[in-house]
């Protein structure tokens, strides 16, 4: 194992430490592990707090700032934060409008937050809803699984709530808007190769050289199937297809985003989107917006996944809002 | 005494944090297999905290005891074991309140709130593969040990180690039954948390929290043994 990094149990940490230092406009708590915005939002306005296992940069702390979120919570390396640190950031971000926590379906993630928003409304009585991304369909079984993961629809879901709530929308329009962008967003993602985690040292799965695993999870779950590598005009097809499978993108303005999971070179991502858009577009698909690039990673993986939104005039109007975070910016 | 100290209930979480530190390579073994090959490490982690909240001073009352170790496990384990964990403990002291001494039939009673704690926060069936399929068929056992005709009357006869007698069959019941049930989620096809996208492939090993929760009731035997 070859990484920058000086201690594999002080991974997280040490990187905490980077990351304040490159963004003074962060406020990293190094004892909780939370990243907040060093300048809050104006009191009254809904906050909105994500976390989860760390390893996806740059979600979730690379998405904290003006027109997204209000804290990100940072567990180990893909673990799950424990509810005392999300209890903490759900209280530091309350200015009395309430908070709404964005968990992606993992159990540990559910659970932790489960008991978090049980602490926060306990203890220092924050209002507290959850929203719940589950949009992998790559998990076709889901009645006797854990369920649809949570991965890309995760991104543009934290970009279009903080739009909601920095504009004032109260906690109930916002998690009504936060439940509707989790039930219209569809993902499916495809590695190349395993991830490394630190503390484990090597590969978490193995992949013969000449072989993708499709349907693969950002910590490298099992996906639909293993088969050999195909040119990107066919691995386009293994993405696009089960998405539109499973949910009509033809009568709505859609939102695209084609995801690197962490050592795919941009050039490849750019080549896959060409082929993906070509896809989407003979299939009637009318793409208004898109972002290409390492949005949601899984450590060192090589791969990528798309995620598809299905959006409304509302949405792509809460899309186009200014936004300033480390990990998306424009219009401010 | 008639009753379970709590000096024996510390016993107990101080006996299963040993016992977790004991097989912490080996759980997490089972972890590689079907999950995420933390669960040894993790639960050992949690246990330690436990450990040390309880050496910072004496429990005052049952509740103290099993909030501290609740709440430990709950702020040092992550992932879905630390909120199971954690919850069943916090359940069990919340069910004890401010005993100092317990009946098998109040411990019986305690345990089963961590059983339906569990539940509610995992969410999980009979037969989906986790440490549910453990933890009912040792209550079951609990409770089956606890009806025993000839235990019974001496319960209400009150005689002096008459109870504790009674927690001590409960227990190594409850003990033999974990053992038998952590060994069959072997063919059992996981249903819930990561090891569930396995699907079939997750058939021919023991679940991991099932493993720690064998763990569990073995302590608790071992405790009251003593």
């Amino acid at each position: 194992m070859k990484k920058l990094i000086n201690d594999p149990a002080s991974v997280l940490a040490d990187s905490l430490r980077g990351l304040a230092a490159a963004h003074p406009e962060l406020r990293v708590d190094l004892e909780h592990r939370v990243v907040y915005r060093a300048t809050p939002k104006a009191a009254g306005k809904v906050g909105i707090v994500s976390g989860g296992g760390s390893g996806h940069e740059p979600l979730h702390a690379g998405y904290v700032g003006p027109g997204m979120l209000d804290a990100a919570v940072a567990g180990e390396v893909f673990t799950s934060p424990t509810p005392d640190q999300v209890a903490a950031a759900l209280a530091a971000v309350d200015t009395g409008a309430g908070v709404l926590q964005i968990v992606k379906n993992y159990t540990g993630d559910v659970m932790n937050f489960e008991m978090a928003a049980e602490l926060a409304t306990a203890g220092p009585g924050t209002a507290v809803e959850t929203v719940i991304v589950a949009d992998d369909v790559a998990v076709e079984d889901s009645t006797f699984t854990a369920g649809r993961r949570g991965v890309g629809t995760t991104v543009l879901l934290e970009k279009i709530v903080g739009a909601a709530a920095e504009e004032g929308q109260d906690l109930a329009s916002v998690t009504a808007l936060a439940r509707r962008v989790a039930e219209s967003g569809r993902s499916m993602g495809l590695a190349l190769t395993s991830s490394t985690v630190p503390a484990a040292g090597k590969p978490t799965f193995e992949l013969p050289e000449d072989e993708i695993e499709v349907g693969v999870g950002i910590h490298g779950e099992p996906g639909r199937k293993r088969q050999a590598t195909a040119p990107a005009s066919d691995l386009a097809k293994l993405l696009v297809e089960p998405v539109l499978a499973d949910l009509d993108f033809t009568q709505a303005p859609v939102i695209a985003l084609l995801n690197g999971l962490g050592a795919t070179p941009l050039m490849e991502l750019h080549l896959m989107y060409g082929e993906v858009a070509a896809l989407l577009d003979a299939a009637g698909v009318r793409v208004e917006r898109r972002i290409v690039g390492n949005y949601i990673t899984a450590l060192d993986m090589a791969g990528c996944s798309l995620t598809l939104l299905r959006a409304d005039d509302e949405l792509l109007r809460l899309w186009d809002a200014p936004v300033a975070t480390p990990g998306l910016r424009w219009g401010a | 005494m008639a009753d379970v100290s709590l000096e024996v209930l510390g016993a107990w979480l101080r006996g299963f944090a040993a016992a977790v530190a004991a097989n912490r390579d080996q759980l997490t073994a089972l972890d590689s297999a079907i999950g995420d090959a933390d669960h040894g490490a993790n639960l050992d982690r949690g246990m330690a905290a436990v450990v040390t909240a309880l050496d910072a001073r004496p429990a005052a009352d049952a509740a103290d005891l099993f909030a501290r170790t609740g709440m430990a496990l709950v702020s040092n384990v992550g992932g879905a074991s630390g909120p199971l964990f954690g919850t069943f403990f916090l359940r069990i002291g919340a069910a004890l309140g401010a005993a100092t001494t317990v009946s098998a039939m109040e411990l019986g009673a305690a345990l089963h709130a961590g059983v339906s704690g569990v539940e509610v926060r995992g969410k999980a069936e009979l037969g989906d593969k986790t440490m549910l399929d453990v933890l009912v068929p040792a209550l079951d056992a609990w409770d089956a040990a606890l009806d025993v005709p000839d235990s019974a009357p001496q319960l209400r006869n009150g005689a002096p180690s008459a109870a504790s007698a009674l927690s001590r069959s409960c227990s190594a019941a409850a003990a033999r039954a974990a053992a038998a049930a952590r060994d069959a989620t072997a063919p059992l096809v996981a249903r819930k948390g990561r090891a569930s996208y396995l699907g079939e492939r997750s058939v021919g090993h023991i679940d991991p929290g099932a493993a720690s929760t064998a763990l569990l009731f073995a302590a608790l035997a071992d405790a009251l043994a003593e």
